[in-house]
């Protein structure tokens, strides 16, 4: 098995072969059979496949370009299951994106965040509020809703909105330290969900638990965004952006700061790094990618209210980074889609699977043992399998890798301007 | 010319006087040792120094300028770098990565422009990259550049935050025990090591340290704690013949027995 699995890595274009005849294979069973759930995780895995092959970044991103902007909506276009699918995959793109910023959080700066679904609140509120009539009740100007060419401008206004509320909240919270901050954090996420809740009267902003309806959908060149197939577009340009941004971070001085402040604050301060500017920091750029999809999500939904941002959101978020590996994005990427689609897939289809046979009387299951309200029990299981056997999750953190040739001084490098140098060293010589 | 001046400086946890009323002057371009018996005080006279402790009384000036209140990352940003008894590596990145975090405050890449991926700060990254491996070479660790810290032996880490104290580009470098739980090779490359870094590196070397032959061999002044208060400082040859060292070390009546 080991052997094999060395011949394929060895052999790039054996890689190519497998993963060309996995895409097409899984391209054609969704293409063909439309109702498979099966062939549509199937072919979505094909990007995990990917990951374990040997090609060089530009070429992965290239494939995976294919398989997500071409491939996969039109292997899924083909019948009436279409929109559901990319609804699936416009939730998997939010929640990568939000697990991604609770990454920097939590696996990079090592705080523990428990309320981070409250800056996708503040996200999805900001455009709420006035993309609907809502904002007519407080604002001294201005004509509302807003139309839906202004999503576009609000999908940056919800990041900057969210990062700001990421650095004063950070202020308070960032004065404790372990289990106190996952507390404080708790309690800030409760706070914030709470406040729009409540914040009908005195004078009324968020219209409370009624929630804001009638979202204006986006709206580029005359064309309204209404359908998830439409939706998926954006969440995947947003999420490309997004895993760049995090990917450069990550190896820059401001990631190589969070590291060094989750591996000891102590030393981390020796070594000149500013330690609440650090942190808070990572609190506003996790924050902003949050917020960002906050503004997509509210008008996905069309409607935005405060049940959307409980704390078994969070505890998701959280469920994410830790399965997938704290600290590392390829695998946020793969919990988030793990864990999404469990919620979404996997336990619906056992849930009316079940339901089925017990209308058939085969079997009879009581609704409170249905699989889509065991939802926290198997999130309990995973935490608790994974921070006994596999803490560091299903793809773990990697540090970069460097070359040494690249590291070494140039001078011993065939190159034609050194060596042009080193001929004027002769010549001053002789 | 005294580079590092600390007057009256005293330091109180509660009942417990751990530092009373310290004066040193530290001269430039020399090595000086701080010496004493355990729970003397020596850790947290660094503590001070560096701004992990603030003193309950008393000076510090670096050059004359007073380093007192300052956080600890301001006074690396000041010029004084150091390393730690209990070694703090950072210890799940590697060793060129440990090295390149203390060089955070020579590097200028902001957020934008690391998320632009701007070429200056890819050229920055590059050079920092580079001077992260001459600083590994220089303490001989090059070998391990692409090791996670902690998988290293412990004379490496300790090299290691030599290494790292190095990036910061200090005028002081202040060295907790760097020979702890070194086999005898080892403290030797290490004596030398700390040697040349003073000779190359225009630095002012405080070091604490248990190894009496370390430090009798490179330190030019030698400063003596104990409970908390010093009790002699002056050469080498001064301090091996001190009565009260020798009392603080091996009890009372010992100075007397032995001569
Ligand atoms: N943060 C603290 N809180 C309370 N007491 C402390 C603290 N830090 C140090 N001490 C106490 O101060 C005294 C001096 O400790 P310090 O660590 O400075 O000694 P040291 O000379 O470095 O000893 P060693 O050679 O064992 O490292 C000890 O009694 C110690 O217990
Ligand atoms: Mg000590």
């Amino acid at each position: 098995m080991k052997n094999w699995l060395h011949t394929i890595q060895q052999n790039k274009r054996l890689q190519a072969l497998i993963v060309g005849l996995y895409i097409v294979v899984t391209f054609f069973s969704l293409y063909l059979a439309q109702k498979s759930v099966v062939a549509f995780l199937l072919l979505l895995s094909s990007l995990l496949l990917l990951y374990f092959t040997t090609f060089s970044n530009r070429v992965k991103w290239l494939i995976g370009g294919l398989v997500m902007v071409v491939l996969l909506p039109l292997a899924a276009s083909q019948g009436e299951a279409y929109q559901s699918y990319m609804e699936v995959a416009t939730l998997v793109g939010i929640y990568i994106a939000m697990a991604l910023g609770l990454n920097i959080v939590v696996g990079m700066a090592g705080l523990l965040d428990l309320g981070f679904v409250a800056f996708f609140a503040l996200g999805a509120y900001t455009y709420g509020i006035f993309a609907t009539g809502q904002a007519n009740n407080f604002m001294p100007f201005g004509h509302y809703p807003l139309s839906g060419e202004s999503f576009w401008v609000f999908i940056f206004i919800g990041c900057f909105v969210a990062a700001l509320f990421g650095i004063l909240l950070g202020v308070p919270v960032l004065r404790v330290k372990g289990d106190y901050l996952a507390i404080v954090t708790l309690g800030f996420g409760e706070i914030i969900r709470i406040i729009f809740n409540n914040l009908d009267k005195p004078v009324n902003i968020t219209n409370g638990a009624m929630g804001l309806a009638s979202v204006q959908p986006p709206r580029l060149f005359g064309i309204d965004f209404m359908y998830p197939s439409q939706f998926y577009y954006i969440v995947l340009v947003i999420l490309i952006a997004v895993i760049f941004a995090v990917r450069r971070l990550e190896f820059s001085k401001i990631g190589r700061a969070w590291k060094a402040v989750r591996e000891n604050e102590i030393a981390a301060q020796a070594m000149g790094i500013h330690l609440v500017k650090t942190k808070l920091m990572a609190f506003a750029v996790g924050a902003s990618f949050s917020g960002m999809m906050g503004v997509v999500f509210a008008a996905k939904q069309t409607f935005v209210d405060p049940t959307s941002f409980t704390l078994l959101e969070s505890i998701t978020i959280l469920v994410m980074v830790i399965l997938g590996g704290m600290g590392s994005v390829p695998g946020v990427i793969l919990g988030a889609a793990l864990v999404t689609i469990l919620n979404l897939q996997v336990l619906t289809e056992l849930t009316n699977w079940l339901n089925q046979l017990s209308l058939n009387g085969v079997i009879s299951v009581p609704d409170a043992l249905s699989p889509a309200k065991m939802q926290r029990f198997i999130f309990g299981i995973i935490l608790i399998l994974f921070a006994l056997y596999r803490p560091q999750g299903l793809l773990p953190a990697k540090n970069p890798v460097f070359n040494e040739k690249e590291l070494k001084d140039t001078d011993k490098l065939v190159n034609a301007g050194v060596q042009k140098e080193a001929t004027q060293h002769v010549h001053l010589d002789s | 010319m005294s580079i590092l001046t600390v007057k009256n400086l005293t330091k109180q946890f509660g009942g417990l006087v751990a530092n009373s009323n310290i004066d040193m002057e530290v001269q430039k371009g020399s090595i000086t040792a701080v010496i004493g018996p355990n729970g003397a005080g020596k850790t947290t006279f660094f503590n001070m120094v560096t701004g992990v402790y603030q003193p309950t009384s008393g000076e510090i000036l670096l050059n004359n300028e007073s380093i007192v209140g300052l956080k600890p990352h301001q006074v690396t940003k000041k010029g004084i770098a150091r390393t730690f008894q209990n070694i703090r590596l950072f210890g799940a990145i590697t060793v060129l990565e440990n090295v390149m975090v203390g060089m955070h405050n020579h590097l200028h890449g902001g957020l934008f422009g690391t998320i632009l991926n701007l070429p200056r700060v890819r050229k920055e990254e590059k050079e920092a990259r580079r001077e992260a491996y001459r600083l590994l070479e220089y303490v001989g660790l090059e070998s391990f550049f692409n090791e996670e810290a902690r998988n290293l032996p412990y004379g490496a880490q300790r090299k290691l935050e030599i290494a790292r104290a190095l990036a910061t580009k200090p005028k002081v470098l202040l060295l907790d025990e760097p020979a702890a739980g070194m086999n005898p090779k080892e403290t030797s490359e290490l004596t030398k090591l700390i040697y040349n870094m003073r000779e190359e590196l225009d630095l002012t070397i405080i070091l604490i340290e248990h190894d009496m032959k370390l430090v009798m061999e490179i330190s030019e002044h030698i400063v003596v704690l104990d409970h908390g208060e010093k009790i002699a400082e002056g050469t080498p040859d001064e301090i091996r013949n001190n009565e009260k060292v020798i009392e603080a070390y091996l009890g009372k009546g010992a100075a007397t027995t032995a001569s």
